[in-house]
């Protein structure tokens, strides 16, 4: 039992250290977004590794989610990253037409048209969301493409409007 | 003014419960006050004629509560459809939600409702209200009678009516109508023109006030899951406060989105709530946008029809594009 407790007590410690060298380097480095990219298994995450072993550079800051296909998104999912205090968030996925299931990309198309016309409606920045379809082939693209989407959310600076504060350490 | 009057309804009733075409009736009731009126189950006629009630303030959308009504007997239900009302009958049956044979439906013409709201605006210690052509007679408890325009009074909902026409029933009381070609997307164009912030502000403004007590979910004819995330009573959800406004933003996206290219915008979801949040103008976004992007579509307005989230074409809009539309605002 004392044992139990002492560990919490080194990991609370470790933690609090760690946040607070944290705030010291937040004042010395430039700001840098954090960025959920979802990409679908059959395209886009091959794209990624392409991207990898031609060892292109995309920001360290990307961080990628493997689904099944660009339509396993759901709308909630976006929303739910924003709210954990994701900067931006791009969903990638096989061209129209080449979706490994025959039609999921279509789906996802119609989809995330009307969920960022609606968040666009409600006042969050348009250029924090993106689609963007990225065959197997494309590590290039990848890569541009991720480059070009931390700079845009970058420049819009940290994501307040959409973030719950209890999702936050 | 009401074109059918309550006895009209109230016969028409009488003579389908004598006849056994029907054994209940699903029907408006007074509530506590007369302009608080609340759907009711009639069983017989004696019953309606005591509490049975028709006027302006009868809003209430009888479409989703044929769900349950229809699985607690082998016999027909009557309903009395609006317009309006005849469209989520008709998007219900479309999801296969309830057993078209056990509902007797009577459409009923609609002069637009009233909203209570609005009227008190104008009039404190509302006692009843009267209608009389186009003009509403107010009895207040203090100022003795207020009389007002009734166009002026009307719930917005009915400003902005999409259709006059009953696209549903078995039998049609007075004169049928047309879809009348509405201005109903004025008000989402005037937000769409505000720049980002000014419209982060309006919402946040307007959903903040939000109380989580899901009257919006529980009334819409769209919603109609057996089992939702907000019944489950161990999700914690009803029952703290929320940590800043997001939370009823992202709650009201899903809601909206959920029932985007099913709602009918029958505008229940604004007229229920307790803190008048224009929560039609989020389903209503979603059906301009479809309307742009994919073809008019009506939701309801025939059974079966393909919905457009659960269809496509190849030449889709990119959802890149979609947003770029008006970019002055960006």
């Amino acid at each position: 039992m004392h044992e139990i407790n002492s560990n919490e007590f080194i990991s609370k410690e470790k933690v609090s250290t760690e946040t607070f060298s944290a705030e010291i380097n937040s004042e010395n480095k430039p700001y840098k977004p954090l960025i959920v990219a979802f990409c679908c298994n059959w395209c886009s995450y091959a794209g990624a590794d392409l991207a990898g072993n031609n060892r292109l550079s995309y920001p360290a800051d990307v961080k990628i989610i493997r689904v099944p296909c660009s339509c396993r998104v759901n709308p909630m999912f976006i929303l739910r990253a924003f709210q954990r205090g994701a900067d931006g968030v791009i969903l990638c996925g096989c061209h129209p037409g080449d979706c490994h299931y025959t039609s999921g990309n279509y789906y996802t198309r119609r989809r995330m048209a009307l969920l960022f016309s609606m968040l666009d409606y409600l006042g969050i920045e348009r250029e924090r969301t993106r689609v963007e379809w990225v065959s197997a082939a494309e590590g290039a693209k990848f890569a541009a493409t991720m480059n070009d989407f931390a700079e845009k959310v970058a420049a819009l600076g940290e994501n307040k409007r959409l973030e719950d504060l209890r999702c936050k350490n | 003014m009401q074109e059918l009057t309550r006895d009209a309804l109230l016969a028409r009733a009488a003579e389908l419960l004598e006849n056994g075409t029907v054994d209940r009736v699903l029907g408006w009731k007074r509530g506590e006050f007369a302009y608080d009126v609340t759907p009711a189950v009639f069983k017989s006629a004696d019953e309606m004629k005591e509490s049975f009630v028709w006027g302006d303030f009868c809003g209430a959308n009888f479409s989703k509560y044929l769900i349950a009504e229809t699985k607690k007997s082998e016999n027909k239900v009557l309903a009395f459809l609006k317009p309006c009302d005849t469209y989520s009958f008709n998007q219900l049956l479309t999801e296969h939600r309830f057993d078209r044979e056990k509902v007797y439906a009577i459409g009923i013409p609609c002069d637009g409702m009233v909203d209570i709201a609005k009227i008190r605006e104008k009039a404190d210690g509302i006692a009843s209200v009267d209608t009389n052509g186009d003009k509403l007679i107010v009895h207040t408890l203090f100022d003795g009678d207020v009389t007002l325009d009734r166009a002026e009074m009307l719930a917005e909902r009915c400003t902005v009516c999409k259709s006059k026409k009953h696209v549903a029933y078995d039998e049609l009381l007075g004169e049928e109508g047309d879809v009348v070609d509405s201005a109903r997307f004025d008000e989402v164009a005037k937000i769409e023109a505000m720049t980002p912030d000014e419209r982060f502000a309006f919402w946040q403004g307007e959903l903040s006030r939000c109380i989580r007590c899901n009257a919006c979910r529980d009334v819409c004819p769209a919603c109609t899951c057996e089992k939702c995330v907000f019944n489950n009573p161990n999700s914690g959800v009803e029952n703290k406060s929320p940590a800043n406004s997001f939370e009823e933003q992202m709650f009201h996206i899903i809601r909206a989105f959920h029932v985007a290219g099913r709602c009918t915008d029958c505008g229940e979801c604004s007229r229920v709530c307790p803190q008048h949040i224009p929560l039609h103008l989020l389903n209503r976004k979603f059906i301009k946008d479809i309307d742009s992007f994919y073809g008019e579509y009506q939701a309801g307005a025939e059974v079966g029809s393909r919905a457009p989230h659960i269809n496509y074409t190849e030449g889709d809009i990119e959802p890149s594009d979609a947003v770029k539309r008006g970019d002055e605002n960006a």
